[in-house]
């Protein structure tokens, strides 16, 4: 087994972790951090595929998306996070269905 | 400068007045967000009429091509949605110009975030590869999520939030699939991927996910329960961009991989899929849009009825039919008379929201004798999502029920013509309240002149869009992926 497979596989457990408390928390500051968990996986797994080249070089390409991705994640985290707060100030809760913790 | 650098305008143009328009406040940021819009339209329709003139146009960013540098590529699928970003982008602009109260704080939020989304959208329709999808994808998400949480009411906080979590998921899901199609064929570029790609168990897991999440994105049934109170709740020009062209967007994305990237797979089983999915929505889109109490909800629950329609060119086409291409033109020229005809719809019911202070259907009696002109705008719109003659919606419905003809797929057919049918219930639902008499001590009403003529402008435009059937193919038809039938009255006939 490769490096890179064992941090490709790696990437997908973390990802596939992720994605089951983002399903299954009903909190929303838990599925926040859930979807980074997938966010950060799936990085994981695309950065383990820079190490492709038959030279055993490595592509940038992989790199680059990467950080591009990393911003895009950041950008989408704080949205989530204000509007998560702005939620919180008008109804007190911090679930969809909020009636259940009224 | 070359000639294609006109590309990077429609993106750069509004990218770039956004944030100066965030600078400034009152009447300057007001002249410099319609000259933002102005710009954008006009540097869109200038790429379009490109196009059409030459052929497909591309252009390297920075002089860097693929595979490292970012490749702008306007063929004609790209410059058809262009040129239907600019009409209902500027459309969209000019209503708004007075729909927010002047100087307030949510139209001073409204234009920069607007103009990033219109951004987003342009560089959407003519990314060259599957990542600035992506980013430009996510780009689209980010701008119109705050401008629905932009009505500040607790619904639509609640709205976007749930709209968000889910896009997020659909998004993570699509890069998934391109990190997958990236570690097995090493190339981003549609065209060289195209070229490449080759089946096996890694691109039948990717395209699961790429399409999957652009599905959620969509709002394609079952997938599309975030989509009514997210588009009802928004300030109505949101609405309007939202049902429109953000939709439309997701649409667009899923077509131009399964056309460009995908087309040397064998994917009918996925796309048979995909059609009974179409069915769901179109069925169960129309019954609810019927069911509704609030005329901006049924506005939406329609959208959800109508995405079903464009999703079933997948199983419509097959490569192995001759004259089975119509339904590739059919169902791109649904979207864009659906696009003009539900930004209509939506912006007409902002104007009544304006006017009579809520959508209740049931109390909407008699705005026809007090609001005609908005009344008849609302009307073409319906006239276009029934799918009659001389409407776009009907020369696309017609063209995609030709081709479930062609391919001997009549199921797909009593399912169009059923989506027709509750079309017609829902419409004439709401314009049975309005052709009323109103009550006798009902006060005369004006509805905002500007916003009135805006509607009026996209109603004629989606009603008439059935003669410019040929001007739309004539675009279309540069590097189409499909061979299109030439647009005669006998390729109409069953």
């Amino acid at each position: 087994m490769s490096t890179s497979l064992i941090y490709a596989l790696t990437g997908i457990a973390i990802a596939g972790l992720g994605l089951f408390h983002y399903l299954s928390q009903r909190n929303i500051l838990r599925k926040v951090l859930a979807g980074n968990f997938i966010g950060t996986g799936i990085f994981l797994f695309l950065v383990s595929s820079a190490d492709r080249q038959a030279d055993g070089s490595i592509d940038p390409v992989p790199h680059a998306l990467v950080l591009t991705g990393i911003v895009v994640a950041v950008s989408a985290t704080a949205l989530l996070l204000a509007l998560l707060c702005r939620y919180h100030d008008e109804t007190g809760s911090l679930t969809l269905d909020e009636e259940d913790d009224e | 400068m070359t000639q294609s650098s006109i590309l990077i305008w429609p993106v750069l143009w509004p990218l770039v007045l956004g944030i100066v328009v965030f600078l400034f406040r009152g009447r300057t940021a007001l002249w410099l967000s319609l000259a933002a819009a102005v710009g954008t339209a006009l540097t869109s329709f200038n790429v379009c009429r490109a196009v059409h003139q030459s052929s497909t146009l591309v252009h390297e960013v920075g002089g860097w091509g693929a595979p490292l540098g970012i490749v702008l590529r306007a063929d004609g699928l790209a410059a058809v949605m262009l040129g239907l970003s600019g009409l209902v982008g500027l459309v969209i602009s000019v209503y708004s110009l007075t729909y927010f109260k002047s100087g307030s704080r949510k139209e001073q939020l409204f234009w920069p975030i607007w103009l990033l989304l219109w951004g987003g959208l342009n560089g959407l329709f003519i990314s060259g590869d599957i990542f600035n999808l992506y980013v430009t994808l996510e780009l689209v998400s980010l701008g119109a999520i705050p401008l629905i949480a932009l009505a500040g009411t607790r619904d639509a906080i609640k709205a976007s939030l749930r709209y968000l979590l889910l896009a997020l998921l659909g998004s993570m899901s699509y890069l998934f699939g391109v990190g997958l199609l990236y570690m097995r064929f090493g190339v981003l570029d549609l065209m060289m991927l195209g070229n490449t790609i080759t089946p096996d168990l890694t691109v039948y897991a990717a395209i699961a996910f790429m399409i999957g999440g652009l599905i959620i994105k969509a709002a394609l049934f079952p997938m599309h329960f975030w989509l009514p109170p997210a588009h009802s709740s928004a300030p109505a020009p949101v609405s309007a961009a939202l049902s429109g062209l953000v939709v439309t967007a997701s649409f667009y994305m899923v077509a131009r991989l399964w056309f460009y990237a995908f087309p040397a797979l064998e994917l009918a089983k996925l796309g048979q899929l995909i059609g009974l999915l179409g069915c769901g929505a179109i069925l169960w889109g129309g019954w609810q849009a019927i069911r509704q109490e609030r005329l901006k909800m049924l506005v939406a629950y329609s959208t959800v009825s109508q995405i079903g329609y464009l999703f079933l060119v997948f199983p419509l086409y097959n490569k192995a039919i001759e004259g089975s291409g119509i339904a590739w033109s059919g169902s791109i020229l649904f979207a864009v008379s659906h696009a003009i005809a539900k930004s209509c719809a939506f912006l007409a019911a902002g104007i009544f929201i304006k006017v009579y202070g809520h959508d209740r259907i049931s109390e909407l009696r008699g705005a026809g004798r007090q609001l005609p002109m908005v009344t008849f705008a609302f009307a073409l719109a319906g006239v276009n999502l029934m799918g009659l003659p001389p409407s776009g919606g009907f020369v696309g419905k017609w063209m995609l029920l030709k081709a479930a003809f062609v391919t001997g797929q009549w199921g797909y057919g009593v399912v169009m013509v059923c989506g027709g049918l509750l079309a017609f219930c829902y419409i004439f639902r709401v314009l049975e309240q309005f052709m009323t008499t109103p009550d006798e001590n009902a006060p005369n009403l004006k509805s905002p002149a500007v916003m009135t003529y805006s509607v009026l402008v996209l109603a004629v435009t989606a009603v008439s869009l059935g003669f410019f059937t040929p001007v739309l193919l004539g675009i279309l038809g540069v590097d189409s992926p499909v061979s299109l039938v030439s647009f005669a009255p006998e390729v109409l006939l069953p």
